[in-house]
């Protein structure tokens, strides 16, 4: 894929709901060894919160920290597995409530955990085609998890959104390069009317998981002629905080570089927020200057790479609206019964 | 505007499960003419609030005509939120008065125990903007509840100061023949029954009910040929304030309230001192401390330390909600201000019972459409 | 019957403040109408421009409801605030996101949009306004 050359983030925003669940609670439900669990905690949506409403609120963020007006946004897309409707586009909800140009271009992508970054690759076409000023990107996700599968310790909400435009001296990061990686893998698919995901167990590790981000990962090097020096920062999806070190060690990659991206620990698997969720929180710490990969998966398979050089804005911007941290800090932790009313699992 | 009020109705307000709206209005119609000793009227007004949502029924003049079997009349329904029943007597003593009209009927019927408890609070809710209130999730009740807070906040009221007007209104209720809840009420019992809207407890708001009153309105020739004794309307006022309560001003001023009552007094040329007892529209406790203040017949804030000295007792110094008002009596919504004018009449003609005002000469009703969105008072008077 | 508020146009026409606390001010005395006017209601005029409201404001008060109204059975208990915006607006509406204790007369609030019920007949889902304590930065 040739390299980008106008198009760069403007701001950054971040939502995670403030109920957490314990793995040690769902532990307890199903009979499981605490000490043996993918997360932590993971975040969990309020009874009035979705997809939507979570978009909107990444999106307010992200749109303060660019200093851009609602108005001039002409392109909302909305990566995610967890539509509120099935059909009926939420992105011109999250449009709507925003109150974006009335000419925008919409619409929601699905492509498991990656439907986030394909939005990514989306906007930034865009910006450098020249066909819009600025877009807004989302990941945003309610994931499910069926009561007592093992995706049920971390399937969580969150979402995150990055106002994308041309790139200019004032903005947060600027897109270099990006590379896309896709098999036909089933290690992970949800059928039409169902309710729950299934997934393939180990499959979803070594031949989709590790293969696909691997391979972006490789892809992305040697055609930019980097290596793993030349980046300061690596962000992975995280469907749980072992694999990406997995990833690391595989790729000698010093985890002092792959740490301060993890967020799956304290927010759990967010789908197809999860790897932009983590690229935010590298940007709130990031120098001007410094190389951010981020590489996200999707199931069903393939990855999104990028490769992103932090510019100047970032220092004023990023000031303008609540971290990742000042946000992971609202927590109301919720019990088991609680988690089945908020997540609508109990049905008559 | 004077015209007299020569018979009235009261049904008990209960769950009427065995009854129609139709056969409720038309009891409630046909008691008030026998009791008026007229055999017909040219003119029927019947105040309903919830008739197209709960009975999915209009037209409801028409309707109470064919039940009672009169023939070419000007049958209509009037409906203004709380303040229908005052409306719908506005109605009858204009066309009284101008003389298109020897005698008219007012009917107030509501039958809400077709619909549920929350229905109800949605029903309610209908009289606040259904666009910015009703549609955030924010009902009556809960506006209510913030006024309340508001309200102690101010005038540094306790709640059991201002729950204490329950107890006033079972108090008076308890030996009441029509009233939806004849038994008394101990402060104590009110602060225990569960909040419904912090600091509203169950037992300061009014419960869904069904119910139908009815007064019959004559022309003074025709009062004079009757044998039975009547009382007059001297006074009808009306005001409307902004719908909303927190867009106004001062939500708790209910100039709405103020501004009726005033127009009312005037018109009857009387006093406030020269009133012998008051009917209020206390859907929420609170409602009457505030509607007494807006009123002017206490200062701001005062009312509660008035009323636990004894003022508005039956036996009081200015006695509020003789039969126990919307708490006791009970609220069937767009009846309510029919039974009060009722109420009111049968305390000026000496006929009401254990609930008799000694020396009732002057009283006064006052009703309101939301939290004093609109505000209708009426002045009536015995004749001696 | 069905409800007024469980028809798809009535809040699709409510969109522009139920999603953006957009209304109309008053050029004469600067009072703020929700929606669409042509004559303020307070002093008269005729001449109303069209504003979106700040985001942030104070809470005025607030109280827990327990008994819902139709179509909120299930959020129940539920807060409700009094909220005064920055340009001294007030409005009611509910509070998401805390509970009684978390809440002080006179805290910072802000806007957010929310999912405010579904319709039980046509699974339409209806959002809009709430409001909760300002995240703080």
């Amino acid at each position: 894929m040739p390299k980008i050359r106008n198009a760069a983030i403007h701001g950054y925003g971040v939502y995670i709901p403030m109920f957490r669940i314990k793995g040690a609670e769902l532990a307890k439900v199903w009979g499981k060894n605490a000490s043996d669990l993918p997360v932590k905690e993971k975040a969990v949506a309020g009874l009035d919160e979705d997809t939507v409403t979570m978009a909107v609120e990444a999106s307010k963020y992200a749109l303060k920290r660019a200093g851009v007006d609602a108005s001039s946004i002409s392109a909302v897309h909305v990566g995610t597995e967890s539509k509120p409707y099935a059909v009926k586009p939420s992105g011109t909800l999250v449009a709507e409530i925003l109150g974006t140009s009335r000419k925008t271009t919409s619409a929601d992508l699905e492509f498991a955990c990656k439907a986030g970054t394909e939005a990514v690759q989306f906007i930034t076409a865009l910006v450098e085609a020249g066909r819009i000023d600025y877009g807004l990107a989302i990941g945003a996700d309610t994931a499910q998890g069926r009561p007592g599968d093992a995706l049920e310790y971390t399937a969580a909400s969150g979402a995150a959104a990055l106002v994308i435009g041309p790139a200019k001296n004032d903005c947060v990061a600027k897109f270099d390069y990006s590379v896309s990686f896709v098999t036909d893998t089933p290690d992970f698919w949800r059928r039409s009317y169902e309710r729950y995901p299934v997934h393939a167990s180990r499959f979803t590790g070594e031949p989709a998981y590790f293969h696909h981000t691997i391979s972006a990962v490789n892809t992305i090097l040697s055609e930019n002629g980097y290596s793993v020096n030349d980046i300061d920062y690596f962000v992975f999806h995280q469907p749980n905080v072992k694999f990406p070190l997995a990833v690391a060690k595989v790729l000698s990659i010093p985890t002092s570089k792959v740490v301060p991206g993890l967020v799956a620990d304290m927010v759990g698997n967010t789908y197809a927020a999860c790897s932009m969720v983590a690229l935010a929180k590298i940007l709130d710490i990031a120098s001007p200057g410094q190389r951010i990969l981020a590489t996200s998966y999707g199931s069903g398979a393939g990855s999104d790479s990028f490769v992103l050089t932090v510019c100047d804005g970032i220092l004023e911007k990023r000031n303008r609206a609540p971290t990742y941290t000042e946000l992971l800090s609202r927590r109301k932790e919720i019990d088991y019964s609680t988690y089945l009313k908020y997540r609508d699992k109990i049905r008559m | 505007m004077r015209c007299f009020l020569c018979g009235a109705a009261v049904l008990k307000v209960d769950e009427h499960w065995d009854k129609s709206l139709a056969e409720l209005m038309a009891e409630a119609g046909l008691r008030a003419l026998e009791d008026s000793n007229l055999s017909t009227v040219d003119h029927v007004f019947v105040s309903n609030v919830y008739g197209e949502r709960l009975q999915e029924q209009a037209n409801l003049g028409t309707f109470l005509a064919e039940e009672l079997g009169l023939k070419n009349v000007v049958a209509t329904r009037v409906e203004a939120g709380g303040v229908s029943g005052l409306a719908a007597l506005y109605s009858a003593a204009t066309v009284v008065r101008s003389g298109l009209s020897k005698a008219a009927m007012v009917v107030g019927v509501e039958k809400m125990s077709d619909g549920t408890l929350e229905e109800s609070i949605s029903l309610m809710t209908m009289e606040e903007r259904q666009e910015y209130i009703g549609s955030f999730g924010v009902s009556q009740l809960a506006e209510a509840a913030l006024l309340y807070k508001e309200y102690m906040r101010r005038y540094k009221v306790g709640a059991e100061s201002i729950a204490y007007f329950s107890v006033l209104s079972h108090e008076n209720s308890s030996r009441c023949s029509h009233a939806q809840y004849q038994f008394k009420l101990s402060l104590e019992s009110v602060m225990n029954s569960p909040m419904i809207a912090e600091p509203i407890h169950r037992l300061e708001a009014t419960a869904p009910a069904d119910g139908a009153a009815a007064i019959i309105v004559v022309s003074d020739d025709l009062a004079e040929k009757l044998d039975r004794t009547n009382c007059t309307l001297t006074g009808l006022g009306f005001s409307n304030d902004l719908p909303v309560a927190f867009d106004r001003e001062d939500p708790l001023a209910m100039e709405a309230v103020s501004t009726a009552g005033r127009r009312a007094l005037e018109m009857a040329g009387v006093s406030r001192s020269e009133v012998d007892f008051l009917e209020l529209h206390e859907s929420y406790s609170v409602m009457s401390p505030l509607m007494l203040e807006a009123l002017g017949f206490t200062e701001r804030g005062q009312a509660c330390v008035k009323a636990e000295k004894g003022v508005f007792g039956l036996s009081g110094e200015l006695p509020i909600n003789t039969f126990g008002g919307l708490k006791g009596r009970g609220h069937p919504v767009g009846a309510s201000g029919v039974y009060a004018v009722a109420e009111a009449f049968l305390q000026l003609v000496g006929e009401a019972s254990k609930n008799q005002v000694a020396k009732a000469e002057r009283g006064m009703v006052v009703s309101m459409a939301g939290l004093g969105a609109y505000a209708g008072a009426a002045v009536l008077e015995a004749v001696r | 019957m069905k409800p007024l508020t469980s028809r798809p146009p009535f809040y699709w026409r409510l969109r522009p403040f139920i999603y953006r606390l957009e209304g109309s001010r008053c050029s004469v005395c600067g009072h703020f109408h929700p929606l669409n006017r042509v004559v303020c209601r307070r002093c008269g005029s005729r001449t109303l421009e069209r504003e979106r409201l700040n985001n942030a404001g104070r809470l005025v008060n607030y109280t827990v409801v327990h008994q819902a109204q139709e179509g909120f059975e299930k959020t129940t208990p539920y807060l409700v605030g009094w909220v005064e915006m920055d340009d001294g607006t007030n409005l009611v509406g509910q509070l998401t996101d805390c509970d009684p204790q978390d809440l002080k007369v006179g805290m910072t609030i802000e806007m957010v949009v929310r999912k405010l019920r579904v319709d039980g007949d046509s699974n339409l889902i209806v959002y809009g306004v709430k409001f909760r304590p300002l995240v703080q930065r």
